[in-house]
């Protein structure tokens, strides 16, 4: 896990200097010497010292008892893809196709990602799209989008 | 007297009764699946509790997450798989326990000893609650400044096992803080010109991004098999728990004593206390070399601590705004929402709250023992359901909920990137809670800062000229400047 410390840090070096260089144009408070810049000054100089210590101890080759925690057995980075790509369906596409129809859709691929059987899938999909619209549409009134069926509603 | 009168008034109401009991249900199920932790259970709750009056609110959190706290106990003794970090620590211990064919014993202890840490915990913020907050009406900004400082400092060096890291994942939660128009000059910051960025960061998306989602993806990733331990059915689980009782009272009382300021240490909470407990219990054990072999004096006291904790944690989020736990940090969130806005004055402007919230948690510690026994009778039915199902639905639930605080599609933004950021952070070894401190008292640490600064008007000794304040501060730079001091003797001597 060290060389992800690695990496981690030059990243987050980028981050500190990132947040220093555009602090410096925030206005100080009227009367004081400090103002809006104080704190992510703070924050950037901190992120800065924190990322080079960072890369100084994995250059170092200190292993620390937090890093040894690496995943065992298998991995698959194809479901989680899936949940991120649920995600951003969800935000592109649910005020232009309504809730009723990216629901059930994104809950599909989610079942069908984690290897759930397609009838049981479908079953879920409808039924989980069904109480989530009864829950917050119904009964906590949340606008939720209807999209194109708008005039049948 | 009458304000007391008047909390039980608002306790005991149908709809408040039936929001307790659902939430107790809904605590033991969220506890009780492996993947699914007690601070999601939280997160999850805010966008329905979103709609409630304040005392249904705050009771849903209490009771979800005091059950779901026991409930974890429950796959930790069946599958080996701790169902909430805050049972992990005793997770090996509960599954051998089990394995000998004392499920019984296993389960049994992890509900009557949760309980009694529990009401241990709730005893003392009822006692230590109001006292404090007599103290804190007479804070000025310098007192909260350090206090800030000082929680700041706790989840850094007791929370994580890498205060290096810890310190990272502090400043990212101040990064985030930052954004938006809320500062001393009232200048944008990192708001990119978006509209939706001037009013910051929304939290509870966050949260349900930080906890929720990012445990989704966790589960996309690492796919386990669990296997029950036992097919019989179980006994009665409350036999010989007299007989531990007897056996054990001081590990009872250390475990929940300890658990209790843990949580009540900022950034430090259920998962920690138990871990502590444990390592302690083995310590002065007498019989040391069972710890590890299915042996129950372990269970007893850090389960009394990881419930205990819970009740900690409440104390400085009441008095102070200073979240005790990553569950209290979301529940200052629904407090602000629900203009019950933490400090000292809420003890005198709605003294019927407060202890409304102290009935909630007798309420749901005693309420426990019955549900604990039900959940623990159909447990292996409620194990059998598989994550896979869960998960699509609780990603939709959270997508809904983060959209529904206000009724944006920026919140579900916000959480999509919150919950890979948790992922990653965890997978890296950076712990999430001094992220969640950061965001939660960014705003607070400033706010207190510059009112001081103004103050002291350019003399920073002024910080430390207040007794309370100067000793805050002091004690801060003292658990700073200690690694320091350590390495510094550590070179000089020679080995």
């Amino acid at each position: 896990m060290q060389r992800s410390d690695r990496w981690v840090g030059v990243a987050l070096a980028l981050l500190g200097l990132a947040v220093l260089w555009s602090a410096r144009a925030f206005p100080n408070v009227p009367g004081q010497k400090l103002g809006a810049a104080f704190l992510p000054m703070l924050v950037g100089a901190g992120l800065l010292l924190c990322a080079l210590a960072l890369i100084v101890r994995s250059l170092r080759g200190r292993a620390y008892a937090s890093d040894k925690a690496t995943a065992a057995g298998s991995e698959h980075f194809g479901s989680s893809l899936v949940v991120i790509a649920v995600v951003l369906a969800y935000i592109f596409l649910s005020e232009r196709v309504g809730f009723l129809i990216i629901a059930p859709l994104c809950l599909l691929a989610g079942f069908l990602a984690f290897r759930i059987g397609w009838r049981r899938a479908l079953l879920w999909a409808v039924v989980g799209t069904v109480v989530v619209h009864i829950a917050f549409y119904k009964l906590l009134r949340v606008p939720l989008p209807w999209g194109p069926i708008t005039p049948f509603y | 007297m009458d304000a007391v009168t008047a909390a039980f008034g608002l306790i005991f109401q149908p709809y408040v009764l039936l929001v307790i009991v659902l939430s107790a249900i809904y605590g033991l199920f969220v506890g009780a699946i492996p993947g699914l932790t007690a601070t999601m259970a939280t997160a999850l709750l805010v966008p329905v509790t979103f709609f409630m009056p304040p005392v249904p609110a705050v009771a849903a959190i209490v009771t979800a997450t005091a059950m779901a706290i026991f409930s974890g106990d429950i796959p930790s003794a069946l599958l080996r798989m701790p169902g909430t970090p805050a049972s992990a620590a005793y997770t090996d211990e509960a599954f051998l326990l089990t394995k000998k064919g004392q499920a019984e014993t296993a389960l049994g202890a992890g509900l009557v000893f949760s309980v009694l840490g529990g009401i241990f915990g709730v005893l003392v913020l009822i006692v230590a609650a109001p006292a404090l907050a007599e103290v804190a009406l007479k804070f000025s900004s310098f007192e909260y400044f350090w206090l800030v400082m000082l929680g700041f400092t706790c989840a850094i060096f007791i929370a994580g096992s890498d205060p290096l890291k810890g310190c990272v994942s502090l400043l990212l939660g101040l990064l985030f803080a930052v954004v938006g128009l809320e500062n001393p000059a009232g200048a944008p910051r990192y708001t990119f010109g978006s509209a939706d960025l001037t009013g910051g960061i929304p939290m509870i998306p966050l949260m349900i991004g930080l906890f929720a989602v990012s445990e989704i993806l966790r589960y996309a990733v690492v796919v386990v098999k669990p296997e029950m331990a036992t097919d019989r059915p179980f006994g009665n689980v409350f036999a010989g728990m007299w007989a531990l009782l007897k056996k054990y009272p001081l590990q009872l009382f250390r475990g929940s004593a300890l658990g209790t300021l843990v949580g009540a240490l900022p950034g430090a909470g259920a998962d920690i206390a138990a871990w502590m407990s444990y390592g302690i219990s083995k310590r002065f054990s007498k019989e040391p070399e069972k710890f590890g072999t299915g042996h129950v004096e372990g269970i007893v006291e850090s389960g009394a601590a990881n419930n205990s904790a819970l009740g900690g944690a409440w104390i400085p989020a009441l008095v102070f705004g200073i979240p005790g736990d990553s569950i209290t940090a979301i529940a200052i969130g629904v407090l602000y929402l629900k203009d019950m806005n933490p400090g000292p004055t809420l003890f005198i402007h709605n003294p019927q709250n407060i202890y409304a919230v102290f009935i909630v948690f007798i309420l749901a510690q005693l309420l426990m023992l019955p549900f604990g026994w039900g959940a623990i009778k159909v447990a292996k039915q409620i194990l059998r359901i598989p994550a896979a199902l869960l998960m699509p639905l609780i990603l939709l639930f959270c997508i809904v909920g983060s959209f529904a605080i206000n009724n944006s599609l920026f919140g579900v933004v916000v959480m999509g990137v919150a919950g890979v950021l948790g992922f990653f952070m965890e997978r890296w070894g950076f712990p999430v809670a001094p992220t969640i401190l950061g965001v939660v008292l960014g705003t607070m640490l400033e706010e207190h800062f510059f009112s001081s600064l103004i103050k002291a008007d350019g003399n920073f000794l002024v910080f430390f000229e207040r007794p309370i304040a100067g000793t805050l501060g002091v004690l801060c730079l003292l658990i700073w400047l200690w690694p320091v001091a350590r390495m510094l003797r550590a070179k000089a001597l020679p080995r």
